[in-house]
């Protein structure tokens, strides 16, 4: 029940947020600030009385009847993987709050409701395993990200707020079909019609339905990710949104996409993946690379990082059809990395947005001088995108690239020039932001007391996560094993012994291997 | 006729007495309010009295009526429906001057012949409640004849109407020539149903097609429905939409089970083309509206086209999620022309697309109403249209009709375009200087509409189970 709470609450807090947002602004801050600092303590006190590892699969569960006439229920549940997900969620959803503070003037109580909805849809997300509520979740967090791009976006609001929202459902509907195709298939074996999780693993079907089947799931993984040839309403999306928005869209909606390839494209379709394995590691270098060169090629400060993501995306994909323990640690370590790397840079972007009402990167310069503190950070989250030993992103790509290389020597190695990519255009935007000549003259201040808290956690979450993994880590490697292990023994290939990363190799030895 | 019988017919007899008892008090004198208040509460009687009928299902009035549950199930949605209709007419007549009591007089006609629609087993009482629908509709579409618009909604209306009403008529003629008989389920006797029907029959079948699709507005007998939702005033489109498109397929749904016609291949594809192009037609033709009852004239033209769907699949699970979306369908309907209908002044109707500007910021509440009709309409979740589609889509598969869900899905990606457009009106662009004040019953129908629209979105469990236990087509 409990889970259902971690999601009710938000929602309620959504509505008293509207509702009290009309007369009075702070109150709408104060109680949305509130309402996900609830849920981040329930989480807390979750992860303290059950975060051990459990004998059961799940940590802990809810299931309810909700259309039992065809076989819906409310079934949440919880390991370590949404565990860590949803740490990220409360915590991104906490720094929205907190940067919006004096972003927003327009009907900020409808604004904050947006935000929670979003929040409580992609808990939603990140809880469910029951198909058709998981569809519900992840097509619930769409209209309120429409909504806060629509209302507080930027110039070209309206197209992108369009292209997200037809992009994303167009997708979603795809998966829909699919989740019925299942249904209706698992259905048909068994006489029994359920959208349970659990139950339709390891469904029977012929080749050519799963991989259409699975066709459906990929749609909606791969847009929302977004995989190379469907990235195309990331950077639109990303640079018209208010800071929070990108901040939601870059840290958290994208890492549903990786979410749900781990959770539910490869268990569920565990033959159809591996003949897909290849397309899919070309995939995850192609948007490496070409993510890399298109940020390289922007001039729009927001825009440019919207598209690292492209890449850094790249290698979720990579490591997803990687098949193997190594590879799983590093998706995962990378969704929490560049949700918090990736986050701080939109965070620092709409900074800089406040201050000089500008994104152009041909008319900044020189801040350093100005903005010595937010300069730093600039510095950091640039040095965590380029993959710097000792930050979170250096880890989960290194182990990414380490488990891509036992599958695939050639993809790995094409994948690690991403690498060098993204060194090159992270050092870009540091040489043109905070270097060179002074562009805008701005008598407008540093970072304040909010911002530096905002971003000093990250910078804490960050080196945190690059220094000591380990907690991560511990609390992926259940689900990732049951992954894995559905992946290998459903299929007649033999697989080499999973690593059994006990310990991992702790990060001072990584760090040696790499230098 | 027994005791009983007269308990049976006893909804529509409170419907049928209500007009006259109306048209003696205005003889002696007019009161609007009496009236409306009257017409109320005969309409919420004609809907209490269906739970007298209820023990004493199924009943057939040989050989024209048939009480059973399916038929008591719509007999309860169009009942409803009349009521919500009676609330908004009352808000929106209310602003006309001119003598507006006769208004309900032909209202309850019309739902007197929409009840016969829904209890015909007999192509006599199908054609009768047909009639006295349509021509009850004539006048209600030119019902303020100062507004020119009105007036050549109703002359086109009748015209086309009557021409419609031609093919079904002589369609059943040739049904009725082929077979000998008037009755739906004598019409083809399952022995016989093993080859293909006679092309006398087929020729029948046919001009009965194009005489409900006239009535249903699907493609391609979909050309009236927009002129005729923008002209007609707002309670009468809302009746039109709901009620009356309701009652017709309500009694396709039973004639096609009735006469096994999804058995029958050439009808099928017949029937899967004109649903395919309803949505395409309907939806894309939506898209760049500027007006927004023709634009919810198109969204209907494609959501009817989805609602041929269960037709097809001949099934029970089929007729469930028909009915299901149906519902579903009304009361978003319901909450669309209810806002556009509170909106109006007494000149004109607020349907310029133009008129919502910046509503978000005026009236939230009535934004935020209108905001989830259209969410519900394209099917978005927490709405009563995402689960009525999921259902839908669902029956269809499960009968193999692959083509027709992803068709549907594709339109429904489609339509989100222009209903997005219609919500970014409402919140983005600067106010506008229209300033309407909303009673606060109009205010209170409005929000419960949307709750019903949440409610059957979120626990569509109840709604599912009614219907479930309902809707058997016996």
């Amino acid at each position: 029940m409990i889970l259902l709470y971690l999601i009710l609450i938000l929602m309620a807090g959504g509505i008293v947020a509207w509702i009290t947002g009309k007369r009075n602004p702070l109150t709408a801050r104060i109680i949305s600030l509130l309402t996900v600092a609830i849920d981040l303590a329930l989480l807390l006190a979750l992860s303290f009385r059950y975060g051990s590892v459990s004998e059961t699969e799940w940590l802990l569960e809810y299931s309810a009847l909700w259309v039992h006439r065809f076989g819906i229920g409310i079934h949440l549940a919880l390991d370590g993987l949404s565990l860590l997900m949803l740490f990220l969620t409360l915590i991104i959803g906490l720094l929205a709050i907190l940067i919006s503070w004096n972003e927003i003037k327009v009907d900020p109580g409808f604004f904050h409701f947006n935000i929670l909805w979003i929040l409580s849809g992609i808990t939603g997300v990140f809880l469910s395993i029951d198909l058709f509520l998981f569809y519900f979740f992840w097509e619930v967090m769409l209209i309120p990200m429409y909504f806060l791009i629509l209302i507080w976006g930027h110039e070209n609001r309206v197209y992108a707020s369009y292209k997200f929202f037809i992009f994303t459902q167009a997708s979603g509907l795809m998966m829909f079909l699919a989740i019925l195709g299942l249904y209706l298939v698992h259905g048909k074996n068994t006489g029994v019609y359920t959208f349970d999780y659990q139950q339709l693993l390891g469904t029977n079907m012929t080749p050519s339905m799963e991989m259409l089947l699975m066709g459906g799931f990929l749609a909606a993984f791969l847009v929302k990710l977004p995989a190379f040839p469907f990235h195309n309403w990331l950077p639109d999306a990303h640079t018209e949104a208010p800071t929070a928005g990108s901040l939601i869209l870059a840290s958290l909606m994208l890492k549903t996409g990786a979410y749900g390839l781990i959770r539910f494209a490869v268990p569920l379709f565990p033959d159809a993946s591996r003949i897909f394995a290849p397309v899919g590691m070309c995939l995850g270098v192609a948007g490496i690379l070409y993510g890399a060169k298109l940020a390289f090629a922007q001039t729009d400060l927001k825009r440019l990082v919207a598209y690292t993501s492209v890449s850094h995306m790249g290698f979720v994909i990579l490591g997803v059809y990687a098949f193997n323990e190594m590879a799983y640690q590093g998706v995962v370590m990378q969704m929490i990395a560049h949700g918090i790397s990736t986050g701080a840079l939109f965070i620092i972007v709409g900074q800089l947005y406040e201050r000089l009402h500008t994104r152009d990167l041909n008319r900044m310069g020189g801040l350093w001088a100005k903005f010595p503190a937010m300069g730093a950070m600039g510095l950091i989250f640039s040095m965590a995108s380029l993959g710097l030993p000792g930050l979170g992103n250096f880890v989960a790509e290194f182990l990414t690239l380490a488990g891509a290389f036992k599958a695939s020597i050639l993809f790995a190695s094409l994948a690690s020039l991403g690498l060098i990519a993204a060194t090159i255009y992270s050092l870009r935007i540091l040489q043109k932001v905070f270097y060179g000549r002074t562009g805008i003259e701005t008598t407008v201040k540093d970072l304040s007391v909010r911002e530096s808290v905002v971003l000093g956690s990250l910078v804490l979450a960050i080196v945190f996560t690059g220094l000591y993994p380990q907690p991560v880590i511990d609390r992926a490697r259940p689900a990732i094993e049951k992954t894995i292990n559905r992946e290998t023994s459903s299929g007649a290939k033999e697989t080499k012994p999973v690593l059994v990363p006990d310990p991992v190799p702790p990060l001072t030895e990584l760090r040696e291997v790499v230098e | 006729m027994t005791r009983i019988d007269f308990l049976c017919l006893a909804p529509l007899l409170i419907v049928a007495t209500a007009p006259i008892v109306i048209m003696l008090t205005v003889a002696i004198k007019r009161n609007f309010r009496v009236v409306c208040i009257f017409s109320l509460l005969m309409f919420i009687l004609a809907f209490l009295s269906l739970f007298l009928v209820l023990p004493h299902t199924t009943r057939h009035f040989y050989p024209l009526l048939l009480f059973d549950n399916y038929s008591l199930l719509f007999l309860g949605i169009i009942y409803f429906t009349s009521i919500v209709v009676t609330m908004l007419s009352y808000g929106y007549l209310k602003q006309q001057g001119g003598e507006r009591e006769e208004y309900f007089i032909v209202l309850f006609v019309a739902v007197l012949g929409a009840s016969v629609l829904v209890t015909a087993e007999h192509f006599v009482s199908f054609f009768l409640g047909l009639e006295t629908l349509s021509i009850s509709l004539y006048i209600l579409v030119a019902y303020l004849r100062s507004r020119d618009q009105c007036i050549e909604a109703g002359v086109k209306f009748l015209v086309i109407a009557s021409l419609a009403t031609a093919f079904l008529l002589f369609g059943m003629g040739l049904v009725y020539a082929g077979t000998g008989t008037m009755n739906f389920r004598e019409i083809l006797p399952p022995e016989e149903n093993t080859g293909a029907i006679p092309p006398l029959m087929l020729a029948g079948f046919g001009l009965m097609l194009a005489g409900i699709g006239f009535k249903l507005a699907v493609v391609p007998f979909h050309m009236w429905t927009p002129d005729i939702y923008e002209g007609a005033p707002v309670p009468v489109t809302t009746f039109i939409a709901t009620i009356s498109k309701g009652a017709v397929l309500a009694l396709g749904l039973r004639f096609f089970i009735d006469t096994r016609s999804y058995e029958n291949g050439q009808l099928v594809i017949v029937i899967s083309i004109i649903s395919i192009l309803s949505m395409f037609t309907g939806n894309l033709l939506a898209l760049r509206q500027g007006n927004l009852k023709r634009l919810l004239a198109y969204s209907s033209i494609a959501h009817l086209g989805y609602l041929l769907i269960p037709l097809l699949t001949g099934t029970r699970a089929g007729v469930e999620s028909a009915v299901f979306y149906l519902a579903a369908y009304v009361i978003t309907t319901l909450g669309a022309f209810g806002v556009i209908s509170a909106l109006s002044v007494s000149d004109r109707d607020a349907d310029d697309i133009n008129d919502l500007k910046g509503l978000f910021h005026r009236d939230p509440l009535i934004a935020g109403v209108l905001t989830l009709a259209l969410l519900s309409l394209a099917g978005l979740p927490l709405t009563a249209g995402f689960m009525s589609k999921f259902f839908l889509v669902l029956a269809g598969v499960k009968s193999g009709l692959w083509l027709l869900a992803f068709s549907l899905i594709i339109n429904s990606v489609i339509s989100l375009y222009y209903y997005l457009r219609v919500v970014k009106i409402m919140f983005t662009d600067a106010e506008s200087d229209r300033e309407v004040q909303i009673s606060l019953i109009t205010r209170i129908i409005l929000v419960l509409i949307a709750a019903g629209i949440l409610i059957i979105g979120i626990l569509p469990s109840y709604l599912a189970e009614l219907i479930g236990t309902f809707s058997g087509i016996n």
